[in-house]
């Protein structure tokens, strides 16, 4: 027998012996690696899901014509060229319209199938669906005082007949307003559309850049983000990322210190082999190199196991909570390996220079 | 001789008692900080998401259609109705008064300032009301924190007023000028910056705007920022068409509809609504958000809990020995089985107290470093988490022990097991 065959023979029988103690020892190191993975995963992944959620507060830019001037004509095409997917771009255009009796009241031209995607909070009794059809705020209901059935309004001596497809509650501006499809109220009122509301997906860093883009691609135009529903959503998720941080942090770290106490107990607990090993004259190198190699492989083995359990974790987590999948993060993998091996390492060695100094006959004699 | 030997075994073997320990009260620190925070976190989180601004809107019933583009009012000052200013600190007097951290009272006027046509509208910046003997601070300042004023905020009741940033440029203005309102002359305080309307209007003191308009004590609108519950579907029911106990139910929780419902009882002749862009998106930012604790904190009790049972294992498959020896001198599985579950029992109790005062003091280092306020711990976590830590070193010694009574003690004391 070689004594690369011996190395291997005594890194492997003990293993396969005690398969008991292996499991357990290997079972910490996996549910460390599994917690700290799924985590970390959660962690990095988590902001985008949040980001995504709070698109349901609507639009965070406004592009809005300068006092008296229209947005060019191909406004919408260009936004959305921008945009390029990442945030849906809603035009508007407002004129005051009269009623037959004579009443203001604020009739829009809106892109509904965009709109419906921008302000899920709306709350639509039905949608337009046909044309001539309008979308009536609760309050414009009541001037129009139309039983269900067909209203004209009246603009620069044009005049529009429309029937409410149904009606539209907000808690807002948008009860008072009448929505029109927006290429029926330009044919109506010859107004196109003066201002663009966008929903730009992202951070903060990825909003500020596309308010750049559109500042830059709309020389004629305001370009603002709502500061309202920017800055709170800066401030919510700070926080939940900082406690996101927190327990992170505090379940990684208990994962690793419980590891550290099981894998520990279990060279402990192996000090006959050491001094077996030694008594026969085995070198202290040699032996260092044994239970060094032992820990490293269990590290590492339970580091991969660990790591595939907690996308796994990881995955459920966004499912049950965001419908839907958190994009696995391989790059995590050599740190979750890396910091489970060192875990191991240390686990071993601290033990080992403790023994390093007691006789083996002491041990063998079980004292 | 049970409890000598349960106490000798504490003092004889302190290594492996204070790892299993240390395990434990571990366990149950992070378990225990853990659930804190979860618990706690819709509340904080409530009070961030406050920062959307206002969630309820209160107006008068009879008021006539606003007519409004891009926060330029048409509707002439004379038109609608008005709710009356004298009932407003009532809104703190409705049963949720607790959650509701602030309101401000609007009137908007038509006016000319200089030489120009704008739009003034009167407010609370800050300030103190009573409502019986309980005296708070509301206003501008809370229910909309979002706006930003270079300068300094004018008092409530005094001469000063806010110029919108966009006025304030094409006007030139600085803070500390002197601006002449319908004739009379007035101080900017500040340039207020807000990324919405105000930035082309003229904020000002309430009762200015109702000198404008020669009429004291009205108010227009009022916005109301509440801390909800998110809705469900028990929340979005109508109160009319509920059985009394229902309705009870529905009255004593705080959703939007709920506390507006109640706003309405303080307030003659008001309608109040939820504003559904605030209200109904926080109840969905806010359960994906607690959702999210809850299964960190579930995957944290998991991970807690299988540390303990490995470490308990380990301590007890270490003692094979001993039970080998007990065995031989004729102790029975259920005396041996006792004296392991006794021991173990007391270290779950050790190390849950211990664990708990722990996790109650990160939990407060999280709250006080993240939300700068104190988490709330709920005392009946102190039985339930002494409770659980006993079952799951129990569950987790019971396997070892099983397997450590059923060796033959001959093999085990001569070493060959």
């Amino acid at each position: 027998m070689t004594r690369r065959q011996m190395f291997l023979r005594l890194l492997t029988r003990p293993t396969l012996v005690r398969r008991g103690r292996t499991l357990t020892a290997l079972l910490a190191v996996v549910v460390a690696a599994a917690v700290a993975t799924a985590t970390l995963n959660l962690y990095t992944d988590v902001q985008a899901k949040l980001h995504q959620e709070f698109r349901r507060y609507g639009a965070n830019v406004i592009v809005s014509a300068k006092d008296g001037q229209a947005l060019p004509a191909d406004a919408l095409r260009r936004a959305d060229g921008l945009l390029a997917g990442r945030g849906i771009a809603v035009p508007f255009s407002y004129v005051v319209a009269k009623t037959d009796d004579g009443a203001p009241v604020v009739a829009a031209g809106v892109d509904l199938d965009r709109i419906r995607k921008l302000n899920s909070w709306w709350s639509v009794s039905a949608w337009p669906s046909g044309e001539h059809q309008a979308l009536v705020g609760t309050r414009a209901e009541r001037v129009l005082q139309s039983k269900q059935g067909a209203f004209t309004l009246h603009f620069n001596n044009h005049a529009i007949t429309v029937t409410a497809a149904g009606t539209l509650k907000t808690g807002s501006g948008e009860d008072s307003r009448i929505y029109l499809p927006l290429n029926e109220f330009v044919a109506w009122t010859g107004v196109p559309a003066s201002t663009i509301e966008i929903a730009v997906t992202g951070s903060a860093a990825e909003v500020s850049q596309a308010i750049a883009q559109l500042s830059a691609a709309f020389a004629s135009a305001k370009v603002e983000p709502v500061r309202q529903i920017v800055e709170a959503e800066g401030r919510v998720l700070d926080k939940t990322r900082l406690t996101l941080l927190a327990s992170t942090l505090l379940i990684v770290l208990t994962s690793a210190l419980c590891m550290l106490a099981t894998l520990t107990a279990s060279v402990l607990d192996r000090r006959k082999d050491f001094a077996v090993m030694k008594a026969l004259g085995a070198s202290e190198r040699t032996v260092n190199a044994v239970f060094a190699a032992e820990a490293a492989g269990l590290g590492a083995i339970g580091a991969v196991v660990g790591f595939v359990v907690g996308l796994a974790i990881a995955f459920v987590i966004g499912k049950v909570n965001f419908h839907a999948a958190i994009s696995p993060r391989f790059s995590l993998f050599p740190a979750v390996l890396l910091g489970s091996v060192l875990v191991s390492l240390g686990s071993a060695l601290v033990p080992l220079s403790l023994l390093r100094r007691v006789q083996p006959a002491i041990i063998l004699r079980g004292e | 001789m049970f409890l000598r030997l349960v106490y000798q075994s504490f003092l004889r073997q302190r290594r492996r008692k204070l790892l299993a320990g240390t395990a434990i009260t571990l366990g149950v620190a992070v378990a225990t900080a853990m659930i804190a925070v979860a618990t706690d976190i819709g509340d904080k989180i409530n009070h961030e998401l406050r920062t959307y601004g206002a969630n309820i809107v209160v107006y008068p019933e009879a008021d006539t259609l606003d007519v409004e583009i891009g926060g330029v009012n048409l509707k002439p000052a004379s038109d609608g109705a008005y709710l009356d200013e004298r009932d407003l600190p009532a809104i703190k007097g409705t049963f949720w008064r607790h959650n509701i951290v602030g309101f401000s009272p609007f009137l908007p006027v038509h006016t000319k300032v200089g030489e120009a046509d704008v739009e003034l509208v009167g407010t609370y910046f800050n300030k103190e009301l009573k409502y019986g003997d309980d005296a708070f601070r509301t206003g501008v300042t809370i229910t909309h924190p979002w706006w930003k004023v270079r300068g300094a905020w004018p008092a409530d009741d005094s001469d000063q007023v806010l110029i919108g940033e966009s006025l304030a440029a094409r006007w030139n203005s600085k803070p500390g000028a002197q601006v002449e309102v319908a004739g009379h002359g007035m101080q900017v305080a500040g340039i207020l910056s807000s990324g919405g309307a105000e930035d082309q209007q003229v904020i000002a003191p309430l009762s200015v705007a109702q000198d404008l308009i020669g009429r004291a004590g009205v108010v227009r609108r009022v916005l109301v920022s509440a801390m909800t519950k998110p809705e469900d579907a028990f929340g979005r029911r109508d109160p009319k068409s509920m059985s009394p106990a229902d309705r009870d139910r529905w009255y004593c929780s705080p959703y939007a509809n709920a506390i507006a419902y109640q706003i309405m009882e303080v307030i003659p002749h008001a309608k109040a609504e939820q504003v559904r862009q605030v209200a109904q998106n926080e109840g969905v930012v806010l359960s994906r958000i607690q959702g999210l604790m809850l299964l960190v904190t579930l995957a944290a009790l998991i991970a807690s809990a299988l540390a303990v049972s490995a470490a308990m294992a380990t301590a007890i498959f270490e003692r094979r020995r001993e039970v080998g020896l007990m065995k031989a001198v004729g102790a029975g599985n259920f005396s041996v089985g006792a004296l392991f579950f006794t021991e173990a029992a007391l270290l779950a109790l050790l190390g849950g107290v211990l664990g708990f005062v722990a996790g109650v003091g990160m939990a407060q280092q999280i709250g006080r470093w993240i939300f700068a306020s104190r988490v709330v711990v709920q005392p009946v976590l102190f039985p339930v988490v002494l409770a659980v830590a006993v079952i799951v070193t129990f569950a987790g010694s019971a396997a070892s022990i099983r397997r450590a009574v059923q060796f033959d003690p001959a093999i085990v004391l001569r070493g060959e097991a």
